[in-house]
């Protein structure tokens, strides 16, 4: 019998902490993918950030580093900087990437630094229990904005991939949801070129997925995909917003 | 063996580093350290190293992780504002058992503080300063023949532990010029086997991390820390004594502050005072044995400090009420006079009085 689906050979068979229905699952198999597809097990390094896919380590067939909460892309600037034909990347929640990890994200893509970013968008701190994050919507419920985002009082939230776009170090945007097959599909592909354009040495490339987070957000993982759907794709349009060799 | 060379202490920091086989530094500017980033910026590419100014101090001291982790050895420097942000980092390689070296040229604090000398940051570098059951090495040199010869033992000691190892300089020492010897440069070696180099043909893959959720395997995890921290409770500590054989009293100073202590002893000896010096090398581990040794002879000890009275508490903890422990200081970025510090002494040693 021929196998017309299997694990990719980068996921290990631990079984995953995710809530059911959850799509960090569905970015680590495309990270997995991607790994196989472009054979970069051996020279892979990840770094796991702090948030519910702080156990990324566990799950990944490659060497890891877990990181601080929003630094993994300063301690992914190390190890790159002290290897630089290995193939670094950081998969990074909201919370983690555009708030506490703000200033590390910006200055990695202003240095152009030859890494990759996964960046799981979903709206909200998950880890913690539903927080709101630099992210939450306007009018979306979080356990500290109980009555709905107000941006008279937290401000607007972040479009990481636009404010991004303008540095001229970064050489591949792209922003990507998981809401649907079709969308996986197209994030499958974004996935690749982020790291291709790191083997390529062309700098700084970063994926944005939108996720959902069916447990926080009080929703079954159907609903939570038609929201992601509705919602969060309305106000983060999806697209590429750089490509290598476009902002020199 | 190479010759005496005139040295600034802060780039001086920098030449022992790259002795010792240090390629990677990560810094960011403050005042009064900033000729050793500015040194690393020119002397690393010259080994095929990497120099990078970092974008804070939080984000350097990861870079540090990051680098270390991969098995390089690296670097960072500050000062005391900038080594306050690099806590939970230090913290981190600790946990994650990274090897790195951080300098401290400590300035007046707290706050902004000022620019001036100062070593108001012991608390800081003795008691952990970060988060959780940790410790680092911390050497506090006195010349800057020793700020060399430590720079370079740092990194070996870092490597020997896995553990985050500081050198805590002030800023006199930074900027002051002095005659130095530096090591032989020290061969690069291969990333050790638990870096995370990319598998490269390796089985199973190398981890480096310090989240551990399981109470019990937490509590292991610190146990076998606390196996490297009682070995380097046992083998790396240091000390040097001066004058203490027939001594009455005994100053007790590290650093600068050991400098002017030593004049200040040189000065009542003449004057026919029997009075020696301890000066604790490492910070930590802070040296207990010739507290016990001396406890027994002496009748007194002045321990003077750059700061409001840090290392006293030491050494009270090693006099272990003996003795009575008096201290003396300046603070803010004020160099203590000798002799302020000979009538400190004097003071002592007419209320304590002799007991023999
Ligand atoms: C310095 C620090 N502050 C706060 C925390 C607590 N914390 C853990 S996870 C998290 C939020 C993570 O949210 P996000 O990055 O959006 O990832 P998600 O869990 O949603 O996947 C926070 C605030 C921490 N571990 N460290
Ligand atoms: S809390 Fe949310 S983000 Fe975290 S695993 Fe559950 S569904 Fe996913």
């Amino acid at each position: 019998m021929k196998a017309v689906y299997e694990k990719p050979k980068s996921l290990t068979d631990v079984v995953t902490h995710y809530c059911p229905g959850c799509t960090h699952g569905v970015a680590h198999r495309l990270v997995a993918e991607v790994i196989d597809d472009l054979k970069l097990e051996d020279r892979a390094v990840g770094i796991a950030s702090v948030g519910c896919s702080v156990f990324a380590y566990d799950y990944f067939e490659v060497d890891f580093q877990q990181a601080a909460h929003g630094r993994a892309p300063a301690v992914a600037t190390g190890i790159k900087r002290v290897h630089p034909d290995s193939v670094v990347f950081t998969y990074q929640g909201d919370g983690d990437l555009a708030s506490i990890g703000a200033a590390e994200i910006v200055h990695a893509a202003m240095r152009g630094e030859n890494i990759t970013v996964v960046f799981i968008n979903n709206a909200i701190y998950g880890m913690t229990g539903g927080q709101m994050a630099p992210t939450t919507l306007v009018g979306q419920k979080a356990s500290t904005s109980p009555a709905g985002r107000d941006p008279d009082h937290s401000g607007s939230p972040i479009r990481v991939c636009e404010m991004l776009s303008t540095l001229p170090g970064v050489a591949y945007l792209a922003r990507v949801s998981c809401h649907d097959a079709r969308g996986i599909m197209s994030a499958k592909r974004s996935i690749g070129k982020a790291f291709q354009t790191q083997l390529d040495g062309e700098g700084f490339a970063l994926v944005e997925i939108l996720s959902n987070c069916p447990t926080n957000w009080g929703m079954s993982p159907v609903e939570s995909l038609e929201w992601v759907k509705e919602h969060m794709v309305r106000y983060y349009p999806l697209g590429e917003f750089c490509t290598p060799g476009e902002g020199e | 063996m190479s010759d005496l060379q005139l040295f600034k202490g802060n780039e001086a920091v920098g030449e022992a580093a790259v002795r010792a086989g240090c390629r990677h530094f990560f810094g960011y500017p403050i005042t009064p350290q900033n000729e050793l980033p500015e040194y690393m910026s020119w002397r690393l590419p010259e080994v095929g190293g990497v120099f990078l100014q970092a974008e804070s101090e939080v984000a350097a001291i990861n870079m540090v992780y990051g680098a270390g982790g991969a098995g390089a050895k690296a670097m960072t420097s500050s000062s005391s504002p900038g080594i306050s942000l690099k806590q939970e980092g230090i913290s981190f390689l600790a946990g994650a058992e990274i090897p790195g070296v951080i300098v401290n040229m400590v300035r007046g604090g707290p706050g902004l503080g000022g620019i001036q000398p100062a070593q108001s940051d012991y608390f800081q570098a003795t008691r952990g300063g970060g988060h959780g059951d940790y410790r680092t090495v911390v050497l506090g040199p006195a010349s800057l023949q020793e700020l060399v010869d430590m720079t370079y033992e740092a990194f070996q000691i870092a490597d020997r532990y896995r553990n985050p190892v500081m050198v805590v300089g002030d800023g006199v020492m930074g900027q002051m010029m002095e005659p130095v010897v530096f090591p032989d440069m020290a061969e690069v070696t291969d990333p050790p086997d638990w870096a995370t180099t990319g598998k490269r043909g390796r089985d199973n893959f190398n981890l480096i991390n310090s989240l551990y959720l399981d109470p019990e395997e937490l509590w292991e995890h610190n146990r076998k820390l606390n196996d490297k921290y009682r070995q380097m409770t046992e083998k790396e500590v240091r000390w040097e004594t001066r004058a203490t054989d027939d001594a009455d009293f005994a100053f007790v100073a590290y650093g600068t502050t050991a400098r002017i202590v030593q004049k200040a002893v040189e000065q009542m000896r003449e004057d026919g005072h029997a009075v020696g010096l301890v000066r604790p090398q490492t910070l930590w581990p802070f040296p207990q044995e010739p507290f016990d040794e001396l406890s027994d002879r002496v009748d007194g000890f002045r321990t003077v400090e750059m700061s409001l009275g840090q290392m006293v508490e030491d050494v009270r903890l090693a006099v272990q009420g003996r003795v009575p422990v008096q201290f003396y200081g300046t603070t803010g970025g004020v160099m203590p006079d000798y002799r302020d510090i000979i009538s400190a002494m004097e003071e002592m040693m007419r209320k304590v009085g002799g007991r023999r």
